[in-house]
Protein backbone atom coordinates (compact mmCIF):
# COMPACT_ATOMS: atom_id res chain seq x y z
CA UNK A 1 0.00 0.00 0.00
CA UNK A 2 1.62 3.69 -1.05
CA UNK A 3 1.89 6.01 2.09
CA UNK A 4 1.35 9.40 1.30
CA UNK A 5 1.33 12.26 3.05
CA UNK A 6 -0.80 15.45 2.51
CA UNK A 7 0.21 18.75 4.28
CA UNK A 8 -2.75 20.76 5.02
CA UNK A 9 -6.42 19.71 6.07
CA UNK A 10 -8.01 22.49 4.79
CA UNK A 11 -10.26 22.06 1.48
CA UNK A 12 -7.36 21.24 -0.71
CA UNK A 13 -6.17 18.59 1.62
CA UNK A 14 -9.13 16.87 2.67
CA UNK A 15 -10.25 16.44 -1.25
CA UNK A 16 -6.92 15.13 -2.21
CA UNK A 17 -6.91 13.05 1.16
CA UNK A 18 -9.83 11.11 -0.35
CA UNK A 19 -8.89 11.03 -3.65
CA UNK A 20 -5.88 8.76 -2.78
CA UNK A 21 -8.08 7.31 0.29
CA UNK A 22 -9.95 6.23 -2.71
CA UNK A 23 -7.21 4.58 -4.80
CA UNK A 24 -6.28 2.47 -1.99
CA UNK A 25 -3.55 4.95 -0.87
CA UNK A 26 -2.48 5.19 2.99
CA UNK A 27 -2.71 8.57 3.69
CA UNK A 28 -1.88 10.66 6.54
CA UNK A 29 -2.90 14.15 6.98
CA UNK A 30 -0.56 16.93 8.46
CA UNK A 31 -1.79 19.99 9.84
CA UNK A 32 -1.06 22.86 12.05
CA UNK A 33 -3.91 22.53 13.98
CA UNK A 34 -5.99 19.68 15.13
CA UNK A 35 -9.25 20.71 14.02
CA UNK A 36 -10.56 23.25 10.88
CA UNK A 37 -10.61 26.56 12.52
CA UNK A 38 -10.26 30.24 11.38
CA UNK A 39 -6.86 30.22 10.94
CA UNK A 40 -8.19 27.94 7.65
CA UNK A 41 -9.08 29.84 4.53
CA UNK A 42 -11.96 26.80 4.04
CA UNK A 43 -13.44 27.68 7.75
CA UNK A 44 -14.56 31.27 5.66
CA UNK A 45 -15.57 29.96 2.67
CA UNK A 46 -19.19 30.55 0.86
CA UNK A 47 -19.85 27.09 -0.54
CA UNK A 48 -20.91 28.48 -3.42
CA UNK A 49 -20.30 25.73 -6.34
CA UNK A 50 -21.77 27.84 -9.28
CA UNK A 51 -19.07 27.23 -11.90
CA UNK A 52 -21.36 29.50 -14.07
CA UNK A 53 -21.22 32.66 -12.35
CA UNK A 54 -17.42 32.34 -11.73
CA UNK A 55 -17.34 32.53 -15.41
CA UNK A 56 -18.28 35.87 -15.23
CA UNK A 57 -14.72 36.84 -14.69
CA UNK A 58 -13.37 33.83 -14.09
CA UNK A 59 -11.22 32.20 -17.08
CA UNK A 60 -13.06 28.94 -18.95
CA UNK A 61 -11.20 26.64 -17.17
CA UNK A 62 -12.54 27.48 -14.19
CA UNK A 63 -15.52 27.68 -15.19
CA UNK A 64 -15.20 23.79 -16.59
CA UNK A 65 -13.38 22.11 -13.74
CA UNK A 66 -15.66 23.24 -11.95
CA UNK A 67 -18.44 22.03 -13.45
CA UNK A 68 -17.01 18.29 -11.73
CA UNK A 69 -17.50 20.05 -7.83
CA UNK A 70 -21.36 19.33 -7.41
CA UNK A 71 -21.76 15.97 -8.17
CA UNK A 72 -17.99 15.02 -6.09
CA UNK A 73 -19.81 16.77 -3.14
CA UNK A 74 -22.98 15.22 -3.20
CA UNK A 75 -21.11 11.55 -3.63
CA UNK A 76 -18.78 12.67 -0.47
CA UNK A 77 -21.05 14.73 1.54
CA UNK A 78 -24.27 15.23 3.49
CA UNK A 79 -23.81 18.77 2.76
CA UNK A 80 -24.70 19.65 -0.63
CA UNK A 81 -27.67 21.46 -1.76
CA UNK A 82 -28.58 21.65 -5.45
CA UNK A 83 -31.12 24.21 -5.70
CA UNK A 84 -29.75 26.05 -8.20
CA UNK A 85 -28.77 29.95 -7.52
CA UNK A 86 -30.27 33.53 -8.70
CA UNK A 87 -27.94 36.79 -9.63
CA UNK A 88 -30.19 39.88 -8.97
CA UNK A 89 -30.04 43.69 -9.55
CA UNK A 90 -31.68 46.69 -8.40
CA UNK A 91 -33.63 47.75 -11.36
CA UNK A 92 -31.04 51.11 -11.54
CA UNK A 93 -28.52 48.64 -12.27
CA UNK A 94 -29.66 46.55 -14.24
CA UNK A 95 -26.86 47.13 -17.01
CA UNK A 96 -25.11 45.01 -14.59
CA UNK A 97 -27.72 42.23 -15.21
CA UNK A 98 -27.46 42.62 -19.11
CA UNK A 99 -23.28 42.28 -18.65
CA UNK A 100 -23.72 39.35 -15.97
CA UNK A 101 -25.66 37.70 -18.54
CA UNK A 102 -23.13 38.38 -21.75
CA UNK A 103 -20.00 36.94 -19.76
CA UNK A 104 -22.07 33.60 -18.29
CA UNK A 105 -23.82 30.70 -19.75
CA UNK A 106 -26.66 28.07 -17.95
CA UNK A 107 -28.79 30.40 -16.70
CA UNK A 108 -32.79 31.65 -17.67
CA UNK A 109 -33.91 34.66 -17.64
CA UNK A 110 -36.61 35.28 -14.79
CA UNK A 111 -39.28 38.10 -14.38
CA UNK A 112 -40.75 39.08 -10.72
CA UNK A 113 -43.13 37.02 -11.00
CA UNK A 114 -40.52 33.57 -11.03
CA UNK A 115 -38.56 35.18 -8.29
CA UNK A 116 -41.47 35.48 -6.44
CA UNK A 117 -41.73 31.40 -7.04
CA UNK A 118 -38.34 30.96 -6.51
CA UNK A 119 -37.27 33.14 -3.49
CA UNK A 120 -40.91 34.13 -1.80
CA UNK A 121 -39.04 36.42 0.42
CA UNK A 122 -38.09 38.39 -2.33
CA UNK A 123 -41.28 38.70 -4.03
CA UNK A 124 -41.95 42.27 -5.48
CA UNK A 125 -38.87 43.45 -4.43
CA UNK A 126 -36.91 42.76 -8.26
CA UNK A 127 -38.03 43.17 -11.90
CA UNK A 128 -35.59 40.49 -13.37
CA UNK A 129 -32.93 38.40 -12.64
CA UNK A 130 -31.51 35.16 -14.20
CA UNK A 131 -31.32 31.71 -12.56
CA UNK A 132 -28.78 29.48 -12.71
CA UNK A 133 -30.63 25.85 -12.19
CA UNK A 134 -27.50 23.52 -12.40
CA UNK A 135 -25.46 25.30 -9.50
CA UNK A 136 -25.52 23.92 -6.29
CA UNK A 137 -24.33 25.37 -2.52
CA UNK A 138 -22.57 23.57 0.41
CA UNK A 139 -22.32 23.98 4.21
CA UNK A 140 -18.30 24.24 4.09
CA UNK A 141 -17.65 23.36 7.49
CA UNK A 142 -19.77 20.59 8.49
CA UNK A 143 -18.62 19.61 4.44
CA UNK A 144 -15.29 19.31 5.68
CA UNK A 145 -15.94 17.42 8.91
CA UNK A 146 -18.04 14.83 6.93
CA UNK A 147 -15.26 14.21 4.78
CA UNK A 148 -12.67 14.18 7.71
CA UNK A 149 -15.16 11.81 9.76
CA UNK A 150 -15.01 9.84 6.22
CA UNK A 151 -11.41 9.15 5.99
CA UNK A 152 -10.75 8.64 9.55
CA UNK A 153 -13.42 5.61 9.08
CA UNK A 154 -11.42 4.86 6.21
CA UNK A 155 -7.72 4.57 7.79
CA UNK A 156 -6.56 8.27 7.57
CA UNK A 157 -4.15 9.39 10.00
CA UNK A 158 -4.62 12.73 11.18
CA UNK A 159 -1.18 14.61 12.77
CA UNK A 160 -0.88 17.89 14.29
CA UNK A 161 2.35 19.89 13.27
CA UNK A 162 3.23 22.87 11.79
CA UNK A 163 5.03 20.35 9.07
CA UNK A 164 7.71 21.36 6.38
CA UNK A 165 6.26 19.50 3.36
CA UNK A 166 10.45 18.80 2.48
CA UNK A 167 11.04 17.02 5.57
CA UNK A 168 8.15 14.80 4.46
CA UNK A 169 9.14 14.23 1.02
CA UNK A 170 12.29 12.79 2.00
CA UNK A 171 10.43 9.60 3.33
CA UNK A 172 7.68 9.46 0.68
CA UNK A 173 5.52 11.14 -1.65
CA UNK A 174 3.93 14.46 -0.17
CA UNK A 175 1.80 16.51 -1.36
CA UNK A 176 1.85 20.35 -0.22
CA UNK A 177 -2.16 21.43 -0.13
CA UNK A 178 -1.12 24.19 2.68
CA UNK A 179 -2.44 27.33 0.49
CA UNK A 180 -1.05 30.57 1.79
CA UNK A 181 1.37 29.26 3.99
CA UNK A 182 3.25 27.68 0.97
CA UNK A 183 4.74 31.33 0.28
CA UNK A 184 7.83 29.89 1.73
CA UNK A 185 8.62 27.61 -1.42
CA UNK A 186 6.10 29.21 -4.09
CA UNK A 187 6.97 32.98 -4.03
CA UNK A 188 4.98 34.04 -6.49
CA UNK A 189 1.86 32.92 -4.71
CA UNK A 190 0.27 36.23 -3.40
CA UNK A 191 -2.86 36.83 -0.15
CA UNK A 192 -5.96 38.17 -1.48
CA UNK A 193 -8.04 39.68 1.10
CA UNK A 194 -11.86 38.58 1.33
CA UNK A 195 -13.99 39.56 4.48
CA UNK A 196 -17.81 37.89 5.28
CA UNK A 197 -20.25 38.04 7.64
CA UNK A 198 -22.47 35.68 9.51
CA UNK A 199 -25.50 36.34 10.33
CA UNK A 200 -28.31 35.50 11.81
CA UNK A 201 -32.00 36.48 10.56
CA UNK A 202 -34.85 33.90 11.35
CA UNK A 203 -37.50 36.11 9.40
CA UNK A 204 -36.24 35.55 6.05
CA UNK A 205 -36.06 32.63 4.39
CA UNK A 206 -33.83 31.89 0.98
CA UNK A 207 -33.74 28.50 -0.41
CA UNK A 208 -30.53 29.48 -2.09
CA UNK A 209 -27.21 31.60 -3.23
CA UNK A 210 -28.68 35.05 -3.86
CA UNK A 211 -26.45 37.16 -5.74
CA UNK A 212 -26.75 40.97 -5.82
CA UNK A 213 -25.08 42.59 -8.63
CA UNK A 214 -24.04 46.41 -8.00
CA UNK A 215 -21.70 48.67 -9.78
CA UNK A 216 -19.90 49.03 -6.51
CA UNK A 217 -20.80 46.52 -3.83
CA UNK A 218 -21.30 43.35 -5.51
CA UNK A 219 -22.61 41.00 -2.38
CA UNK A 220 -23.82 37.07 -2.57
CA UNK A 221 -25.50 35.64 0.81
CA UNK A 222 -25.57 32.20 0.86
CA UNK A 223 -28.13 30.62 3.21
CA UNK A 224 -26.78 27.92 5.87
CA UNK A 225 -30.67 26.99 7.29
CA UNK A 226 -32.29 27.33 10.47
CA UNK A 227 -31.99 31.41 9.81
CA UNK A 228 -28.29 31.73 9.23
CA UNK A 229 -26.77 33.16 6.21
CA UNK A 230 -23.52 34.31 5.02
CA UNK A 231 -22.46 37.12 3.97
CA UNK A 232 -19.86 37.70 1.28
CA UNK A 233 -17.36 38.56 0.00
CA UNK A 234 -14.76 41.20 -0.29
CA UNK A 235 -11.98 40.98 -2.73
CA UNK A 236 -8.68 43.01 -1.61
CA UNK A 237 -5.42 42.90 -3.11
CA UNK A 238 -4.26 42.46 0.87
CA UNK A 239 -2.25 39.48 2.65
CA UNK A 240 -3.10 40.53 5.78
CA UNK A 241 -6.13 39.01 7.46
CA UNK A 242 -5.97 40.85 10.65
CA UNK A 243 -9.05 42.73 10.51
CA UNK A 244 -12.20 43.37 8.82
CA UNK A 245 -12.71 47.40 7.66
CA UNK A 246 -15.60 49.42 8.68
CA UNK A 247 -16.00 49.99 5.31
CA UNK A 248 -16.38 46.45 4.26
CA UNK A 249 -19.11 45.90 7.13
CA UNK A 250 -20.54 48.88 6.03
CA UNK A 251 -21.05 47.77 2.53
CA UNK A 252 -21.70 44.20 3.26
CA UNK A 253 -24.48 44.91 5.61
CA UNK A 254 -26.12 47.64 3.00
CA UNK A 255 -26.34 45.89 0.33
CA UNK A 256 -28.30 42.95 2.31
CA UNK A 257 -30.19 45.38 3.88
CA UNK A 258 -31.24 45.90 -0.17
CA UNK A 259 -31.82 43.04 -0.64
CA UNK A 260 -34.11 42.42 2.26
CA UNK A 261 -34.58 45.17 4.45
CA UNK A 262 -35.42 42.40 7.07
CA UNK A 263 -31.72 41.91 7.68
CA UNK A 264 -31.99 45.22 9.47
CA UNK A 265 -32.92 43.24 12.37
CA UNK A 266 -30.58 40.40 11.76
CA UNK A 267 -27.92 39.24 14.56
CA UNK A 268 -24.30 39.55 13.42
CA UNK A 269 -22.56 36.06 14.26
CA UNK A 270 -19.33 35.90 12.90
CA UNK A 271 -17.20 38.70 10.82
CA UNK A 272 -14.59 36.94 9.27
CA UNK A 273 -11.39 37.60 7.14
CA UNK A 274 -8.80 35.43 5.82
CA UNK A 275 -6.71 35.59 2.64
CA UNK A 276 -7.30 33.53 -0.46
CA UNK A 277 -3.89 31.98 -2.10
CA UNK A 278 -3.41 32.88 -5.25
CA UNK A 279 -0.99 32.96 -8.46
CA UNK A 280 -0.95 35.94 -10.79
CA UNK A 281 -3.29 34.32 -13.47
CA UNK A 282 -5.58 33.57 -10.43
CA UNK A 283 -5.78 29.99 -11.40
CA UNK A 284 -4.59 26.52 -9.62
CA UNK A 285 -0.99 25.03 -10.51
CA UNK A 286 -0.18 21.76 -9.55
CA UNK A 287 3.91 21.31 -9.12
CA UNK A 288 6.32 18.54 -8.84
CA UNK A 289 9.70 18.45 -7.63
CA UNK A 290 10.75 14.46 -6.78
CA UNK A 291 8.37 13.19 -4.19
CA UNK A 292 6.78 17.12 -3.32
CA UNK A 293 3.61 17.59 -5.66
CA UNK A 294 2.04 20.83 -4.61
CA UNK A 295 -1.88 21.96 -5.31
CA UNK A 296 -2.30 25.51 -4.95
CA UNK A 297 -4.07 28.79 -5.57
CA UNK A 298 -7.54 28.00 -5.63
CA UNK A 299 -7.93 31.40 -5.12
CA UNK A 300 -11.66 31.96 -4.54
CA UNK A 301 -13.10 28.87 -5.53
CA UNK A 302 -11.48 26.18 -3.14
CA UNK A 303 -14.69 23.78 -2.69
CA UNK A 304 -15.47 24.83 -6.73
CA UNK A 305 -12.05 23.41 -7.66
CA UNK A 306 -10.73 21.54 -4.70
CA UNK A 307 -12.35 18.20 -6.40
CA UNK A 308 -10.69 18.53 -10.20
CA UNK A 309 -7.63 18.95 -8.53
CA UNK A 310 -8.09 16.34 -6.25
CA UNK A 311 -8.70 13.89 -9.18
CA UNK A 312 -5.40 14.93 -11.01
CA UNK A 313 -3.49 15.02 -8.15
CA UNK A 314 -4.42 11.64 -7.42
CA UNK A 315 -4.34 10.81 -11.43
CA UNK A 316 -0.19 11.76 -11.52
CA UNK A 317 0.68 9.89 -8.18
CA UNK A 318 -1.58 6.61 -9.37
CA UNK A 319 -1.54 7.05 -13.78
CA UNK A 320 1.47 8.95 -14.59
CA UNK A 321 -0.91 11.25 -16.18
CA UNK A 322 0.47 14.68 -16.02
CA UNK A 323 -2.34 17.59 -14.93
CA UNK A 324 -3.25 20.19 -17.27
CA UNK A 325 -3.10 22.16 -14.79
CA UNK A 326 0.91 21.19 -13.96
CA UNK A 327 3.18 23.88 -14.14
CA UNK A 328 6.38 22.65 -15.64
CA UNK A 329 8.47 26.19 -14.94
CA UNK A 330 7.42 27.47 -11.45
CA UNK A 331 8.55 31.07 -11.35
CA UNK B 1 5.36 66.28 -27.06
CA UNK B 2 4.00 67.07 -23.88
CA UNK B 3 5.46 67.46 -20.69
CA UNK B 4 4.09 65.45 -17.33
CA UNK B 5 6.46 67.34 -14.35
CA UNK B 6 9.44 66.17 -16.69
CA UNK B 7 9.02 63.25 -18.08
CA UNK B 8 7.74 62.37 -21.76
CA UNK B 9 4.81 59.33 -22.19
CA UNK B 10 5.54 57.41 -25.46
CA UNK B 11 1.95 56.16 -25.37
CA UNK B 12 -1.13 58.58 -24.46
CA UNK B 13 -2.65 56.17 -22.59
CA UNK B 14 -2.49 55.62 -18.75
CA UNK B 15 -4.74 52.58 -17.11
CA UNK B 16 -5.91 52.11 -14.36
CA UNK B 17 -4.84 48.62 -11.99
CA UNK B 18 -8.12 47.67 -10.44
CA UNK B 19 -11.04 45.37 -11.57
CA UNK B 20 -9.10 43.26 -14.08
CA UNK B 21 -9.62 39.24 -13.89
CA UNK B 22 -6.35 38.54 -12.64
CA UNK B 23 -2.77 40.23 -12.07
CA UNK B 24 -1.52 38.44 -15.35
CA UNK B 25 -4.80 39.69 -17.53
CA UNK B 26 -3.87 43.07 -16.20
CA UNK B 27 0.06 42.63 -17.31
CA UNK B 28 -1.43 41.77 -21.04
CA UNK B 29 -3.22 44.31 -20.78
CA UNK B 30 -0.22 46.67 -20.49
CA UNK B 31 1.79 44.64 -23.09
CA UNK B 32 -0.65 44.62 -25.79
CA UNK B 33 -1.38 48.17 -25.41
CA UNK B 34 2.01 49.62 -24.36
CA UNK B 35 -0.14 51.95 -21.84
CA UNK B 36 2.80 54.25 -20.12
CA UNK B 37 1.71 54.80 -16.97
CA UNK B 38 -0.12 52.82 -14.57
CA UNK B 39 -2.43 54.31 -11.55
CA UNK B 40 -2.48 52.56 -8.85
CA UNK B 41 -4.81 52.91 -5.73
CA UNK B 42 -3.63 52.84 -2.15
CA UNK B 43 -6.08 51.58 0.32
CA UNK B 44 -4.73 52.80 3.72
CA UNK B 45 -5.78 49.48 5.21
CA UNK B 46 -3.13 48.09 2.92
CA UNK B 47 -0.34 50.86 2.63
CA UNK B 48 -0.46 50.38 6.49
CA UNK B 49 1.66 47.61 7.23
CA UNK B 50 2.13 47.10 3.38
CA UNK B 51 -0.05 43.79 3.31
CA UNK B 52 -0.76 44.74 -0.55
CA UNK B 53 2.89 44.37 -1.44
CA UNK B 54 2.37 41.00 -3.34
CA UNK B 55 0.53 43.27 -5.24
CA UNK B 56 2.53 46.19 -6.21
CA UNK B 57 5.42 44.19 -6.90
CA UNK B 58 3.50 42.54 -9.67
CA UNK B 59 2.59 46.42 -10.72
CA UNK B 60 6.19 47.24 -10.65
CA UNK B 61 7.07 44.73 -12.95
CA UNK B 62 5.39 46.28 -15.66
CA UNK B 63 7.67 49.07 -16.17
CA UNK B 64 6.15 51.44 -16.67
CA UNK B 65 5.40 54.54 -14.85
CA UNK B 66 3.65 54.72 -11.45
CA UNK B 67 0.74 57.20 -10.75
CA UNK B 68 -0.67 56.65 -7.53
CA UNK B 69 -4.04 57.66 -6.23
CA UNK B 70 -5.93 58.49 -3.83
CA UNK B 71 -9.45 57.14 -4.67
CA UNK B 72 -12.26 56.98 -2.38
CA UNK B 73 -10.86 59.79 -0.22
CA UNK B 74 -13.61 62.44 0.96
CA UNK B 75 -11.35 64.73 2.80
CA UNK B 76 -8.94 66.90 2.54
CA UNK B 77 -6.30 64.77 5.39
CA UNK B 78 -7.69 61.29 3.74
CA UNK B 79 -6.27 62.51 0.67
CA UNK B 80 -2.98 63.99 2.10
CA UNK B 81 -2.41 61.22 4.35
CA UNK B 82 -2.84 58.97 1.85
CA UNK B 83 -0.58 60.32 -0.65
CA UNK B 84 1.74 60.45 2.22
CA UNK B 85 1.69 56.61 2.12
CA UNK B 86 2.13 56.21 -1.12
CA UNK B 87 4.50 58.28 -2.22
CA UNK B 88 6.73 56.17 0.59
CA UNK B 89 5.32 52.72 -0.67
CA UNK B 90 6.03 53.60 -4.42
CA UNK B 91 9.05 55.90 -4.26
CA UNK B 92 7.30 58.96 -6.99
CA UNK B 93 6.17 62.31 -5.98
CA UNK B 94 3.63 61.80 -9.10
CA UNK B 95 0.21 61.81 -7.00
CA UNK B 96 -3.52 61.50 -8.72
CA UNK B 97 -5.44 63.63 -6.25
CA UNK B 98 -9.04 62.71 -6.21
CA UNK B 99 -11.07 64.39 -3.18
CA UNK B 100 -14.67 62.50 -3.96
CA UNK B 101 -17.01 65.64 -2.92
CA UNK B 102 -20.55 63.79 -3.72
CA UNK B 103 -21.57 59.83 -3.03
CA UNK B 104 -23.42 59.21 -6.57
CA UNK B 105 -21.31 61.16 -9.00
CA UNK B 106 -18.44 60.08 -7.44
CA UNK B 107 -17.56 64.14 -8.90
CA UNK B 108 -14.75 66.20 -7.11
CA UNK B 109 -15.12 68.31 -4.06
CA UNK B 110 -13.26 70.74 -6.13
CA UNK B 111 -12.46 73.32 -2.73
CA UNK B 112 -11.13 70.37 -0.60
CA UNK B 113 -9.26 69.00 -4.13
CA UNK B 114 -7.67 72.92 -4.40
CA UNK B 115 -6.92 73.12 -0.91
CA UNK B 116 -5.16 69.35 -0.66
CA UNK B 117 -3.25 70.17 -4.09
CA UNK B 118 -1.67 73.13 -2.86
CA UNK B 119 -0.83 71.63 0.57
CA UNK B 120 0.88 68.30 -1.51
CA UNK B 121 2.18 70.81 -4.06
CA UNK B 122 3.86 72.95 -1.42
CA UNK B 123 5.36 69.10 0.15
CA UNK B 124 7.39 68.36 -3.00
CA UNK B 125 4.54 66.51 -4.45
CA UNK B 126 3.65 66.67 -8.20
CA UNK B 127 0.39 66.42 -8.38
CA UNK B 128 -2.60 65.39 -11.22
CA UNK B 129 -5.84 66.35 -9.72
CA UNK B 130 -9.00 64.78 -11.41
CA UNK B 131 -11.30 67.94 -11.52
CA UNK B 132 -14.60 68.89 -13.90
CA UNK B 133 -13.97 71.21 -16.54
CA UNK B 134 -15.07 74.37 -14.71
CA UNK B 135 -12.19 76.89 -16.13
CA UNK B 136 -12.33 78.74 -12.20
CA UNK B 137 -11.20 75.69 -10.33
CA UNK B 138 -8.45 74.63 -13.40
CA UNK B 139 -6.91 78.12 -12.90
CA UNK B 140 -6.82 77.56 -8.97
CA UNK B 141 -5.46 74.30 -9.50
CA UNK B 142 -2.60 75.43 -11.51
CA UNK B 143 -2.10 78.51 -8.96
CA UNK B 144 -1.81 75.84 -6.12
CA UNK B 145 1.12 74.23 -7.98
CA UNK B 146 -0.43 71.79 -10.15
CA UNK B 147 1.08 71.91 -14.01
CA UNK B 148 -1.18 69.03 -14.81
CA UNK B 149 -5.03 68.90 -15.00
CA UNK B 150 -7.38 65.95 -15.46
CA UNK B 151 -10.75 66.81 -16.33
CA UNK B 152 -13.07 64.14 -16.04
CA UNK B 153 -15.16 62.80 -19.16
CA UNK B 154 -17.82 61.22 -17.17
CA UNK B 155 -18.35 60.02 -13.83
CA UNK B 156 -15.85 57.56 -12.39
CA UNK B 157 -17.05 53.91 -14.49
CA UNK B 158 -20.15 55.18 -15.66
CA UNK B 159 -18.63 54.66 -19.10
CA UNK B 160 -20.60 57.28 -21.23
CA UNK B 161 -17.92 59.30 -22.58
CA UNK B 162 -17.13 62.90 -23.07
CA UNK B 163 -20.30 64.44 -21.22
CA UNK B 164 -19.30 68.04 -21.88
CA UNK B 165 -18.07 68.80 -25.04
CA UNK B 166 -18.61 72.66 -24.86
CA UNK B 167 -16.98 72.63 -21.71
CA UNK B 168 -14.05 70.41 -22.14
CA UNK B 169 -12.67 72.39 -25.62
CA UNK B 170 -13.47 75.77 -24.04
CA UNK B 171 -10.79 74.04 -21.35
CA UNK B 172 -8.43 72.90 -23.56
CA UNK B 173 -8.66 76.59 -25.76
CA UNK B 174 -8.10 78.58 -22.20
CA UNK B 175 -5.21 76.70 -21.60
CA UNK B 176 -3.56 75.63 -24.85
CA UNK B 177 0.17 75.23 -22.78
CA UNK B 178 -0.99 73.07 -20.26
CA UNK B 179 -1.09 69.63 -20.14
CA UNK B 180 -4.90 67.85 -20.09
CA UNK B 181 -5.44 64.68 -19.57
CA UNK B 182 -9.26 62.99 -19.73
CA UNK B 183 -9.56 61.11 -16.78
CA UNK B 184 -12.48 58.91 -15.75
CA UNK B 185 -16.14 58.06 -17.58
CA UNK B 186 -15.10 56.78 -20.55
CA UNK B 187 -16.72 53.61 -22.35
CA UNK B 188 -15.48 53.25 -25.70
CA UNK B 189 -11.96 53.95 -27.55
CA UNK B 190 -14.36 56.33 -29.58
CA UNK B 191 -14.86 58.47 -26.43
CA UNK B 192 -10.69 58.26 -26.04
CA UNK B 193 -9.62 59.31 -29.86
CA UNK B 194 -12.51 61.91 -29.43
CA UNK B 195 -10.77 63.22 -26.46
CA UNK B 196 -7.42 63.14 -28.17
CA UNK B 197 -8.94 65.14 -31.67
CA UNK B 198 -9.92 68.08 -29.17
CA UNK B 199 -6.16 68.33 -28.77
CA UNK B 200 -6.15 66.57 -24.92
CA UNK B 201 -2.76 65.35 -24.15
CA UNK B 202 -3.45 61.93 -22.84
CA UNK B 203 -6.13 59.75 -21.72
CA UNK B 204 -6.35 57.96 -18.39
CA UNK B 205 -9.35 54.88 -17.70
CA UNK B 206 -9.36 51.90 -15.81
CA UNK B 207 -13.04 50.38 -16.07
CA UNK B 208 -13.91 50.25 -19.97
CA UNK B 209 -10.76 47.90 -20.37
CA UNK B 210 -10.51 46.41 -16.90
CA UNK B 211 -13.88 44.44 -17.59
CA UNK B 212 -13.68 44.03 -20.82
CA UNK B 213 -14.50 40.42 -21.93
CA UNK B 214 -10.60 40.97 -23.75
CA UNK B 215 -9.57 43.34 -21.54
CA UNK B 216 -5.72 42.97 -23.18
CA UNK B 217 -7.75 43.29 -27.16
CA UNK B 218 -9.64 46.50 -25.50
CA UNK B 219 -6.82 48.03 -24.07
CA UNK B 220 -5.14 47.61 -27.56
CA UNK B 221 -8.64 48.97 -29.25
CA UNK B 222 -8.05 52.17 -26.83
CA UNK B 223 -3.90 52.50 -27.52
CA UNK B 224 -4.75 52.55 -31.24
CA UNK B 225 -7.88 55.25 -31.13
CA UNK B 226 -5.83 57.78 -28.88
CA UNK B 227 -2.95 57.32 -31.49
CA UNK B 228 -5.62 57.62 -34.34
CA UNK B 229 -6.76 61.01 -32.72
CA UNK B 230 -3.58 62.49 -31.66
CA UNK B 231 -2.73 62.06 -35.42
CA UNK B 232 -5.83 63.56 -36.22
CA UNK B 233 -5.32 66.88 -34.12
CA UNK B 234 -1.82 67.27 -35.44
CA UNK B 235 -3.03 67.01 -38.76
CA UNK B 236 -5.60 69.85 -38.83
CA UNK B 237 -8.72 68.59 -39.18
CA UNK B 238 -11.35 70.23 -41.42
CA UNK B 239 -14.28 72.46 -40.09
CA UNK B 240 -18.11 71.32 -40.68
CA UNK B 241 -19.95 72.71 -42.54
CA UNK B 242 -23.93 73.13 -42.97
CA UNK B 243 -23.58 72.96 -47.01
CA UNK B 244 -22.73 69.76 -49.32
CA UNK B 245 -19.21 70.02 -51.19
CA UNK B 246 -18.73 67.87 -53.56
CA UNK B 247 -15.18 66.81 -53.43
CA UNK B 248 -15.16 66.37 -57.50
CA UNK B 249 -15.91 69.23 -59.33
CA UNK B 250 -19.07 69.46 -61.66
CA UNK B 251 -18.46 71.93 -63.93
CA UNK B 252 -17.33 70.96 -67.11
CA UNK B 253 -19.20 67.21 -66.89
CA UNK B 254 -20.87 66.40 -69.58
CA UNK B 255 -24.64 67.12 -68.60
CA UNK B 256 -26.51 63.71 -68.84
CA UNK B 257 -30.48 63.71 -68.83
Amino acid sequence: MTEITIIGAGVSGLCVARGLTDRGASVTVVDRDAELGPRSCSWWAGGMLAPFCEGTNADPLVVRLGLEAADWWAANTQATCRCGSLVLSPTRDRAELAHFAGRTQGYVKVNGTQIATLEPDLADRFESGLYFEAEAHLAPRAALAQLRAGLMRDGAQFLQEDADPNDYAQRGITVDCRGLQARDTHKDLRGVKGEMLVLSCPEVTLNRPVRMLHPRVPLYIVPRGNGIFMLGATMIESSSAAHISVRSVLELLSAAYALNPAFGEAQVLEIGVDCRPAFPDNLPRIRRDGNLISSNGLFRHGFLLAPAMARMVTSLIYDGITPEVMDETPA
Amino acid sequence: MRDFYGTTLDCMLMLGTAQYPSPHVLADAFKRSAASVATVSLRRESGRDRAGQDFWHLIRDLGVHLLPNTAGCHTVKEAVTTAHMAREVFNTKWIKLEVIGEEDTLQPDVFGLVEAARILSEDGFQVFPYTTEDLVVADKLLHAGCEVLMPWGAPIGSGLGLNNLFGLRTMRAHFPDITLVIDAGLGLPSHAAQAMELGFDAVLLNTAVAKAGDPAAMALAFATAIQAGHLAAAAGPMCPRDMATPSTPVIGKAFLK
